[in-house]
């Protein structure tokens, strides 16, 4: 639970779509020196005035957020409001769209990926993506879907330190008692939720700076949520999280940081309406649209 | 189903019809073939084929008027567009069976181990079809061997990359060519290399090139197709994961599509592999065994059986039995490359979410 150092932060957090903020990382975050992440790797993602576009549609408009390292940054709000959309922005995903455009600025560590020069596909090293549906590959075994991040990158793995890389990987996703005996089998045998472990599994195995997570447990049952909810939880300590869910009590339950985006009518952009700690949002906010959407009177 | 007097009709007798036996479609059938033969002898225009076609109709009629009387008129029309569409298979497939059975028929006198292993090199009256059986082999090869890359290649581009007015012309080139005559393609891959060689060149490779002319837009037609259905969450996982495009393309999409890939390129190749016009025209005839396609001319089957009706030699009824043995020969051959694309299909397939 979030306690009273957190609220200071979550105060310098809020931002209600209005006036912007210098993404420089020193004043991202009020009263925390930059950089002070537990554990090394985990980078602190901003976006600032950030407009998403499907060809003419304006689907997001001026995002300006800070994605705190080593916390999960929950991304709620209604069906159909570019919670996804904004997600997929963040690594670079957004522009693979045929027609997609962005406006508007994304940093990493003060980095703008966007810049020209920026490889996308080494933003999406960096960037990791755990999507809503499991999506392992199917021709290959359990063992060479987690190693596929380090084959399919090219970077040069000995054997035994790559036997070493997917054991932890499996052994945080809390997969690997599961398949330890069945490494060379196909990924396709296993259940929704081991499936959609062996994909965080992956995802992390390339060890990113950040993981975003669309929806990941929509797909799955109870059991499995929980576990993954943990793992989520665990995860925070290494990564920064930011995570696109539906379900009201799942941000409550596994997040510090809550986003709330809202739509006024169909056709209209989305917008990102408050920002704040996940404590603060769901007990006290500052919108009325919030507070309608967190108590259930709407979406 | 009686009702007393002016009560409603109880929902089982709304319910309820009468039913045909389950036998009634073959008597039906059995029954109006047997009065079409009858007709037909006293006619005395008995044939195969009329006798089909006139009992598929027939039997039709006579079901539905059957059904009709006693099942109501929406079963009986069931019934009978049901045994039209399975006359109408059966009609299909009529002809195919029937060459089936006169090429095996006529092809296993003369298929013997000399037709297989002997060349026509020096040898009247006999001789066999070893080179003709070599030139097929090695003439499809290198015809596959030059349409799969490109064919593959131009389908990937098609599929993920493709922009605008460069995809659009590329599709409607692929459209046109696979309607090229197979004789115009063995003519343009004879100027080719008559331009390069001097007329009169005859050489394996030239036939190959023909053959691929005919054998690239359905290679291309059918991975583009393969390719479009490897579903995109594939593609993104492997995108997320910092991977770049090509690298996706080689290590997800194509893994995954193979099996069908194989299969398309199988379907090319029987396409091919019983072209006669462009191989007349660019690889000649020759009786001894070639191996070397870019070097003289070389047999193969189809030439091999043409020219084995059109010139027999001294024994004519040999001739004619090697050229049908020829014929089986090349079916043999098509359906075992089928028998092993099936096989490369089943274990390679993946289950795709």
């Amino acid at each position: 639970m979030p306690g009273a150092a957190d609220a200071t932060r979550a105060e310098a957090d809020v931002e209600a779509g209005g006036p912007r903020r210098d993404a420089t990382p020193a004043l991202q975050v009020a009263g925390e020196p930059a950089g002070s992440a537990d554990a090394p790797g985990a980078r602190t993602l901003a976006t600032r005035e950030l407009n998403l576009y499907y060809g003419d549609f304006h689907a997001v408009q001026d995002v300006t957020i800070t994605i705190a390292p080593n916390k999960v940054t929950a991304l709620i709000g209604a069906s159909g409001c570019g919670k996804t959309t904004f997600l997929r922005s963040l690594n670079r995903m957004h522009e693979l769209t045929a027609g997609a455009r962005v406006e508007g600025e994304i940093t990493l560590d003060g980095q703008d990926i966007y810049a020209k020069g920026i490889d996308p596909v080494q933003v999406r090293r960096l960037v990791g993506m755990v999507f809503q549906a499991p999506n392992p590959f199917p021709t290959m075994s359990v063992y060479d879907n987690v190693a596929a991040g380090l084959n399919l990158n090219g970077s040069r793995v000995k054997k035994s330190e790559k036997d070493e890389i997917v054991e932890r990987s499996l052994r945080r996703a809390h997969l690997w008692n599961e398949v330890k005996d069945r490494l060379d089998k196909h990924g396709s045998g296993l259940s929704g939720g081991q499936q959609q472990r062996l994909c965080i599994a992956r995802a992390i195995a390339v060890e990113p700076e950040v993981l975003l997570m669309d929806e990941p447990c929509s797909a799955l049952d109870p059991v499995a949520t929980l576990a993954i909810e943990d793992l989520i939880r665990e995860l925070k300590s290494r990564f920064t999280i930011a995570i696109v869910t539906h379900n009201m009590q799942q941000a409550a339950r596994a997040s510090d940081v809550t986003a709330f985006f809202n739509i006024e009518e169909t056709g209209k952009p989305g917008r990102l309406v408050e920002v704040g700690s996940t404590e603060t949002i769901f007990t006290s906010p500052s919108e009325q649209a919030t507070e309608d959407y967190v108590s259930g009177r709407f979406g | 189903m009686s009702q007393p007097e002016g009560t409603l009709p109880t929902a089982a007798a709304e319910l309820r019809t009468g039913l045909l036996p389950a036998w009634a479609p073959y008597v039906a059938v059995g029954a109006s073939a047997v009065c079409v033969a009858a007709m037909l002898l006293a006619a005395g225009a008995f044939s195969v084929a009329l006798l089909l076609v006139a009992t598929a109709g027939l039997s039709c009629v006579a079901l539905y008027l059957w059904s009709r009387s006693v099942e109501g008129s929406r079963r009986a029309t069931d019934r009978a567009v049901t045994l039209m569409i399975v006359s109408a298979f059966g009609l299909a497939l009529a002809p195919l069976l029937s060459l089936l059975f006169e090429v095996t028929k006529r092809g296993l006198p003369g298929l013997s181990l000399e037709f297989l292993t002997e060349s026509a090199r020096g040898v009247v009256g006999g001789g066999g079809a070893a080179h003709a059986i070599v030139g097929t082999v090695v003439i499809t090869g290198v015809a596959a061997v030059i349409s799969v890359p490109i064919g593959l290649m131009a389908a990937i581009y098609l599929t993920e990359y493709g922009g605008g007015r460069l995809r659009r012309a590329l599709t409607f080139f692929v459209d046109v060519m696979t309607g090229i005559p197979s004789i115009v393609a063995g003519l343009f891959a004879y100027a080719l290399f008559a331009l390069i060689f001097g007329p009169g060149i005859r050489l394996g490779v030239m036939g190959s090139v023909a053959l691929s002319v005919l054998m690239i837009p359905i290679v291309i037609r059918s991975s583009e197709e393969v390719l479009k259905i490897v579903p995109n969450h594939l593609r993104e996982a492997a995108y997320a994961l910092g991977t770049p495009k090509w690298r996706t393309i080689v290590s997800v999409v194509l893994p995954t599509a193979f099996a069908g890939l194989v299969t398309g390129v199988m379907i090319a190749i029987a396409r091919i592999i019983g072209e006669t016009a462009p191989l007349l025209v660019t690889t000649g005839v020759v009786d001894s065994i070639n191996s070397n396609p870019f070097e003289g001319r070389m047999q193969n089957l189809a030439v091999y059986a043409y020219s084995e009706y059109r010139t027999p030699g001294v024994m004519k009824q040999a001739s004619y039995d090697r050229a049908w043995a020829a014929a089986l020969t090349l079916i043999a051959i098509v359906m075992i490359l089928n028998v092993v694309a099936r096989f490369v299909y089943r274990r390679y397939r993946t289950e795709i979410r």
